[in-house]
């Protein structure tokens, strides 16, 4: 009868460039209608139309709005969504 | 232009001979502005044996193309260029499927235009990129300015200015059928 051998207790670190959440931005710019942006944030981002309707006034009035937040793979992705919709989209480490 | 309206499941507009002339040349002049990026992409050959599609690392130097395909980060150049190369071929290749879905569907005598829900889709992610190109070359900067030119009817840009107000009021009109009760 053999015993196994301990096991190293290994420290993990948290990987916390992993779990700092990254976030999806848009853009106030002067070409995309209202109506679009609140159709494209429910369309792509599946927001519910009030949220929707929200978000596209805050990028109107305050020049910008976080619309997702999530890992850097998935705001990639709702980047790349959003801008082959042609809106200002941008991914940033959330702060 | 009649407006588009949502009948039995299906967006129905109206659009001059003329009108359809209009939107189809400038649907192809975004298509060629496209076309030209995707040749500015530098071969490379591993990327060749794997079948990857991999784009260039850096900005559109035409500001109109650099407003169809921004980048990823606003401040991090490194990392912008990073994404341009893994998913502007993506990007060009969406926008052309959206131009080409808009073509296919569109009356080229003009007429009656009717779209299923993914080729109105189609439709307004088009006519966006037309007038985010035109937004780019007329100088539109501002939400409530007139762009610089204008003011003489006479004038390219006043002719230019006129043709992007009547994109948005077509592409108003089918995103708000698209927005209404189903």
């Amino acid at each position: 009868m053999t015993a196994p051998a301990p096991e190293k207790t290994e420290v993990v670190e948290p990987d916390t460039a992993a779990e700092v959440p990254w976030v999806t931005i848009v853009w106030n710019d002067p070409v995309n209608l209202m109506s679009y942006v609140t159709l494209v944030f429910q369309k792509l981002l599946g927001h519910p139309k009030s949220k929707a309707e929200k978000l596209m006034l805050d990028v109107h009035n305050k020049g910008r709005a976080t619309v997702s937040i999530g890992p850097r793979e998935k705001m990639e992705a709702d980047v790349a969504k959003l801008q082959a919709a042609g809106l200002w989209a941008t991914m940033a480490k959330d702060s | 232009m009649r407006p588009f309206h949502r009948r039995f499941g299906r967006y129905t507009g109206w659009l001059e001979p003329a009108e359809a002339a209009l939107i189809a040349d400038l649907v192809d002049q975004v298509r060629q502005l496209l076309a030209d990026r995707s040749t500015e992409t530098p071969a490379d050959p591993l990327a060749e044996l794997t079948g990857m599609t991999v784009g260039p690392s850096s900005k559109p130097t035409d500001p109109a193309v650099a407003r169809l395909l921004p980048d990823f980060h606003a401040d991090d150049a490194e990392l912008s260029a990073g994404l341009r190369v893994l998913h502007e071929p993506d990007l060009i290749a969406s926008k052309q499927a959206a131009a080409v879905a808009l073509l296919d569907s569109l009356p080229r005598a003009g007429g009656q235009v009717r779209l299923d829900e993914d080729q109105a889709s189609s439709w307004i992610a088009a006519l966006n990129d037309i007038r985010l190109a035109l937004g780019v070359r007329l100088e539109i900067t501002d939400d409530d300015e007139l762009p610089p030119g204008v003011e003489d009817p006479e004038s390219p840009q006043a002719a230019m200015f006129h043709t992007y107000r009547w994109l948005s009021a077509v592409q108003d009109s089918l995103v708000t059928a698209l927005l209404g009760p189903h």
